[in-house]
């Protein structure tokens, strides 16, 4: 059950790209922490196949509003579906990938 | 002076009306944010701390976000104060539909721009933490929401609902210090909503950084009737009502009780308003005082109701209005059955002038009566008010707890200059001249109805047991409820007790009766004397008659022993000139010659 599902919900990303949403507010020491994170675990794992927004809140306060960001910084899966949130300056590299399902994928 | 009325003149300016009331005692040190939650300005002399958080904890469902929305609704509307509403458990349409029911139209608030909802919706299993974060993003929105609008009211509903959404306590205990301080320096007046938690005002301890002042609210169900009850647990650097407040959620929002002491220094007059009944207004020397308190008492059946409809038809037979708060019979049934002794209340119904109100009391607690009784008054603004009758009252409480509501509700009407009439029931077996729940010594007029028991009937008696300030007729009446009405009669009091009703009726036939024989037997009598009279004259006057025979008589014989002697005169005379006796020594001759011729 639990691999069917793991399957489903992974396959799609074989061929699409992954959108990958960073919400920030300024340049801060945690911001910036995190972009660099996120840029060396998507260079390792997804390679060519994903896609970086980065959105600073503040100058666009109401970008927050859909993705209903109240932590910052947050990174959000928005494909493939379902929508993923990861909060933090993404340091902890294996949380990371748990939370955007790499780790399976590689695993499998 | 001139600065306390500087002050003065500040405090109307910055705390609205509630302020005026109260002058600037309460909020000198601080400015406040008026609510307009009646009663709640009241109680925290002002409103809430300007510029400051307010945290209102309470339980699930006892009224904290109405409450916050009610502060921001009346800060939009009535104190020209935009607010933004940042609702974590409700999305804006549950929202709108929930407070429109009591009238406020969110929907028109947002179109003008006084009003901005904001919901954010927090999911946990969407939420995966990898490292060091702020709720910055949660500031943004909040600021966004603050300056798009310029607002200076800020409800959180409930801020506690981010517990729930990030696992790390201590950077979200951080971050909320961090946003109470936030809120203070962009000087909004912030309501923050918390639940209630085990030993704790909230479940995640909000009132750590919420310090300026917490409101607890209440909802208590005792003896399945539930009351709200609200608190002013904390308010810094302001005087407040400190005690525990009914409170109500009806359909006109939001109403506090405050319950204070209002002293005994309400105005007096010394006008008089008509009871209804005629020989009423005549016992107690003009009628009841205007803004006085009557009591009429009595035990089941002896006319209490009735004596109350007179009264309103009196009332509103000037042109008064008149408030009847009736807690047994539905407005129709009074109707009805006052028709039945000839007071038709409909057309002071129809009018407006006559408002009834019937609510079982068992629907609510003590002090929502209370609650609903004030906002009544206030709403309907009569100049007469009858509570008919109050001993159902005591079911919801204990004898003190009636007893104080009673006594606040006396000066309310007194305060405002209302007069009251109060019915209450008393047992059959009780002191009749007692009152079950102790209220007569705040009462100025009392009124007792009896019955009057013999002969196999019950008839209903009516006393006056007091009247403050009134000479009144220390006498009993008899009441007979008519077709025409309430009807008082001069009781019979006489050598077998006070009698009532037929008894009364059988004992003045009785008395005729009686006083027609005495008529007789005067009669009898006086003309028994006449002819006792007329036989003594009789007597005496043939008394006289026999008199005058004997006396005649008497004369007679004296006439005729006159004339003896003198025929004895003449005869010794005669004799002595037969013996020729010495003429001239007549008797003395014929002794000397009985001598000579003896010698």
């Amino acid at each position: 059950m639990n691999a069917a599902k793991r399957v489903k919900a992974v396959k799609p990303a074989n061929d699409d790209p992954w959108v990958l949403r960073l919400y920030v507010a300024g340049q801060t020491p945690k911001s910036l922490t995190a972009f660099s994170n996120l840029k060396k675990i998507c260079e390792e794992y997804l390679e060519d196949r994903y896609r970086i927004e980065v959105i600073d809140l503040l100058e666009n306060p109401q970008l927050g509003r859909g993705d209903q960001i109240l932590a910052i910084p947050t990174l959000v899966r928005n494909l493939p579906v379902p929508i993923k949130k990861i909060i933090g300056d993404l340091s902890n590299t294996e949380k990371v990938l748990v939370g955007l399902d790499i780790r399976q994928r590689v695993r499998s | 002076m001139k600065r306390a009325f500087k002050n003065l003149v500040k405090n109307r300016y910055t705390n609205g009306r509630q302020a005026q009331k109260y002058g600037a005692s309460g909020s000198r040190s601080l400015e406040k944010s008026p609510t307009g939650i009646r009663g709640l300005d009241e109680i925290t002399f002002g409103g809430l701390p300007k510029g400051r958080p307010t945290l209102i904890c309470g339980t699930a469902g006892c009224g904290k976000t109405l409450m916050g929305v009610e502060f921001l609704v009346h800060g939009a509307m009535e104190y020209g104060e935009p607010g933004v509403l940042i609702a974590f458990e409700e999305t804006e349409e549950e929202l709108t539909k929930n407070v429109a029911s009591l009238g406020y139209d969110l929907k028109d608030l947002v179109a003008r721009k006084k009003l901005l909802i904001d919901y954010i919706h927090i999911e946990r299993s969407e939420i995966e933490e990898a490292g060091e974060y702020d709720l910055e993003g949660l500031f943004i929105r909040l600021g966004s929401a603050i300056d798009a609008i310029g607002a200076k009211r800020v409800v959180l509903d409930t801020i506690e609902a981010i517990f729930s959404g990030f696992p790390n306590v201590n950077i979200l205990r951080a971050e909320l210090r961090r946003l109470f301080r936030w809120l203070k320096d962009k000087g909004v007046t912030a309501v923050i909503t918390g639940e209630r938690g085990e030993g704790t005002l909230t479940r995640h301890g909000l009132e750590e950084y919420v310090s300026d002042c917490v409101i607890l609210l209440d909802h208590r169900v005792e003896e399945q009737i539930s009351t709200r009850r609200l608190r002013v647990v904390k308010y810094r650097g302001s005087t407040h009502g400190t005690n525990e407040y009914p409170f109500l959620i009806d359909k006109d929002g939001i109403s506090v009780l405050p319950v204070t002491s209002l002293g005994l220094d309400h105005k007096v007059s010394s006008e008089r308003i008509p009871s209804g009944v005629p020989r009423l207004d005549g016992m107690l020397g003009g009628g009841y005082y205007r803004g006085s308190s009557i009591l009429i008492s009595g035990t089941a059946g002896t006319g209490k109701s009735s004596l109350a409809a007179h009264f309103a038809a009196a009332v509103c037979r000037t042109g008064e209005r008149c408030l009847y708060l009736a807690s047994e019979e539905s407005p129709q049934q009074i109707m009805r059955n006052m028709r039945s002794i000839g007071i038709d209340l409909g057309p002071w119904v129809k009018k407006g002038i006559l408002k009834f109100d019937a609510e079982r009391p068992t629907l609510y607690g003590l002090e929502m009566h209370l609650l609903r009784m004030h906002k009544l008054v206030t709403g309907f603004n009569p100049h007469a008010v009858i509570l008919d009758p109050i001993t159902n009252y005591i079911s919801l409480g204990d004898d003190r707890e009636v007893k104080a509501m009673l006594i606040r509700l006396i000066d309310f009407l007194k305060t405002k200059g209302i007069t009251g009439l109060l019915t209450t029931l008393t047992h059959g077996d009780a002191v009749a001249e007692g009152t079950t729940v102790g209220v007569s010594s705040l009462i100025d007029t009392w009124l007792l109805l009896r019955d009057v028991e013999n002969n196999g009937e019950r008839n209903r008696g009516l006393y006056v047991i007091k009247s403050r300030g009134m000479a009144h007729s220390n006498q009993v009446r008899e009441f007979l409820l008519t077709a025409k009405g309430a009807e008082l009669l001069d009781l019979y009091v006489g050598s077998e007790g006070v009698l009532t009703g037929s008894a009364r009726a059988a004992q003045e036939a009785k008395e005729n009766a009686a006083a027609a024989l005495r008529r007789q037997e005067i009669e009898r009598k006086q003309r028994e004397l006449g002819q006792k009279r007329k036989a003594l004259e009789a007597q005496i006057a043939a008394l006289r008659a026999a008199h005058d025979v004997e006396s005649q008589e008497l004369e007679m014989g004296l006439a005729e022993e006159r004339l003896r002697e003198e025929r004895l005169a003449a005869d010794r005379v005669e004799m002595a000139r037969i013996r020729r006796a010495d003429v001239g020594n007549g008797g003395k001759a014929g002794k000397n010659n009985r001598k000579g011729a003896r010698a």
